[in-house]
């Protein structure tokens, strides 16, 4: 069995226990703790890549237990793909963290590596039941990050936080119940194949479980009518921690793309294609809602945050369009708005703390220190957020309209993402000339911070100059990714199969 | 029995939802419990429900009842308990930091 599977679940649960063991050491240590895991996850997530970038699936089984008992870790392209994003993030974040943002508060850095654990595991399971436990690992995580800081902005927020995804826990528990009534099992694999062959009196439980799913699923992603939290709540969350949950709508992307694209896939017998009819509806309306919100904002961090929204609904709608160009497209998408989502963050805070008591509000007069680098920062991110050329988000945008293009709903498609894509560049440009331009108040300037800060901010927003200049590589790789998730019998047999597991050593003699 | 457990889990889910749906925070904690009791005893159904099987496992006995319920029952209650027990603590801090219980934070100064 290969042990490198398990590795993005292992690292920052070790270096939490650890941290948590030196919580006394000092500042200097926890940081390179937290540093040390965090690239260490980089370079376990690159090296997953590396290998299953040859279509290998790997598996992992934990405890030697063989598939359905136990509870399996797979590694696919998705997987691997998702790892790395997630690590290249959260090594950003973290080195924006600590500049002076893990000063809020206690244990900062335990906190950030168990949501790390959290959404490694989430992204690694391969069983129902284990999903929600990780789901689990990394909301608390994150309601605690959520209120690193404090502050009654960020108490108000978490509480709302709090109760939605405890009722939504329960609504997962209940989805459970039902599948695992109906079927017996609770491996995805598994699942997809007692799914695909599930008798008539079974379905009604079945549909049940898998609509649930997606209620859960679309409160984490945060699309309409479940997504009001985000906004208020990722913009009152302190810098490194919004610009890590920049990542935490994808994991509900994440899942329903995994499991209702798996479990309840086209071959899914009379569950199949089950979210077919509500995918494309509910990500218009996502976008819809998330474009009114950018353009109502009159703070920037706030503005931020509906753009995550805004992300969350263009890739449920891209992937609505249920085709394997589709998906691709809506991965390539996924990279370009994570990035340059939580280097928009980052930069926020940049400006922030450069613009004193005006903070991020859009409709004060207040300079910033250093202008040119920031309104440099600002303008890349917001071409490579509204996707204009030559940046990745304007290649992200044509793929998806060009995959968009023969299918039936291919009007509203185009006209939902062109129209937000305008709106918000409106949006981008307003706040950016009331950021930079009219600064008429230049007192009160603030000392600004170091390099470190805006180096780590740079690392993101460059990631979309980077995607388009690498797009080739990328969108090769997303392709092969979409055609390895239409291939579901190659998923159920790699998983099935349990070649991987550890015959047990003979015994000598009788029992 | 059947149709008492699924009584049972209804009027729980109503009440859950009854309480949730209340201003103030206290009810609303007192209802994600309940709703985590009807959700655990859901679980538990999931698994069949039988009369006169045996704990675990015994020998010579034809009905054995299904382990995987009860381990995620058990995992499901602990995840709860410790997520309550954050709640509260979160409530208790949300009313010093806003002098006010409602659910909605009170925008009043």
């Amino acid at each position: 069995m290969n042990h490198l599977v398990v590795l993005p679940v292992l690292i920052p649960l070790l270096a939490g226990a650890l941290l948590l063991l030196t919580g006394r050491a000092g500042k200097t240590v926890e940081r390179s703790i937290g540093l040390l895991a965090t690239t260490a996850m980089l370079v376990t997530a690159l090296a997953l890549l590396f290998q299953v970038s040859t279509g290998e699936l790997m598996v992992y089984y934990s405890g030697n237990w063989p598939a359905p008992y136990g509870i399996v870790l797979v590694a696919d392209r998705l997987s691997a793909l998702m790892l790395s994003l997630a690590a290249l993030l959260a090594l950003a974040s973290l080195l924006y963290a600590i500049s002076g943002e893990d000063r809020l508060g206690p244990r900062f850095h335990v906190l950030f590596q168990m949501q790390l654990l959290g959404i490694n595991g989430a992204f690694l399971t391969g069983d129902l039941f284990n999903l929600f436990v990780f789901f689990e690992i990394l909301l608390i995580a994150s309601y605690a990050l959520q209120l690193h800081g404090g502050g009654r902005a960020r108490v108000r927020a978490a509480l709302h936080i709090v109760v939605l995804n405890l009722l939504g826990s329960a609504i997962f528990l209940i989805a459970v119940g039902a599948i695992y009534a109906a079927t017996g099992t609770l491996n995805l694999a598994d699942l997809a194949a007692k799914v695909a062959t599930a008798s008539s009196g079974q379905t009604g439980l079945l549909r049940a479980g898998g609509l649930l799913l997606l209620v859960v699923f679309a409160l984490k992603a945060a699309l309409v009518p479940l997504g009001f939290w985000l906004p208020p709540a990722y913009a009152a969350a302190s810098a490194p921690a919004a610009a890590l949950f920049a990542i935490m709508t994808k994991v509900g992307v994440y899942a329903i793309l995994r499991v209702h694209g798996l479990v309840f896939g086209p071959d899914a017998g009379a569950t199949a294609s089950l979210l077919s009819p509500w995918l494309l509806p509910i990500g218009l309306l996502t976008v819809l809602v998330a474009t009114l919100g950018v353009l109502a904002s009159r703070d920037l961090r706030r503005l931020l945050a509906h753009l995550v929204v805004l992300s969350a609904g263009t890739l449920v709608l891209t992937l609505g369009l249920d085709s394997e160009a589709a998906t691709s497209a809506a991965l390539y998408y996924a990279l370009n708005s994570t990035l340059v989502g939580g280097g928009l963050f980052l930069l926020a805070d940049l400006i922030a703390r450069e613009r004193g008591a005006a903070r991020t509000r859009l409709d004060c007069e207040q300079a910033v220190a250093r202008p040119a680098l920031l309104g440099t920062l600002f303008f890349l991110g917001a071409i490579g957020v509204a996707g204009l050329p030559p940046l990745a988000g304007f290649a992200a945008k044509l793929y998806i309209l060009q995959s968009a293009y023969l299918h039936t709903a291919a009007s509203w498609v185009f006209s939902a993402i062109l129209l937000s894509g305008l709106l918000v560049i409106v949006a981008l440009s307003r706040a950016g000339s009331a950021l930079f331009w009219r600064t008429g108040d230049t007192d009160g300037l603030r000392t600004p911070a170091g390099l470190l800060p805006a180096a780590a901010t740079t690392l993101l927003l460059s990631g979309t100059a980077a995607l388009m200049l690498g797009g080739g590589a990328v969108t090769a790789f997303t392709q092969a990714t979409a055609a390895q998730l239409a291939d579901r019998t190659a998923y159920i047999d790699a998983v099935m199969s349990n070649q991987a597991v550890v015959p047990p050593p003979q015994r000598k003699g009788g029992s | 029995m059947e149709i008492l457990v699924s009584i049972l889990i209804g009027v729980m889910t109503a009440s859950a939802v009854y309480l949730l749906l209340r201003a103030r925070i206290f009810p609303v904690v007192l209802g994600l419990s309940l709703l985590g009791y009807a959700v655990n005893i859901l679980l538990f159904a999931s698994g069949r429900l039988q009369l006169d099987s045996a704990p675990l496992v015994e020998h010579g006995l034809a009905q054995l009842p299904d382990p995987l319920p009860q381990a995620l029952v058990l995992t499901a209650i602990v995840i709860g308990f410790g997520m309550t027990a954050f709640l509260v603590v979160l409530a208790l801090r949300a009313l010093h930091e806003l002098g006010d219980d409602r659910m909605d934070g009170g925008d009043r100064p």
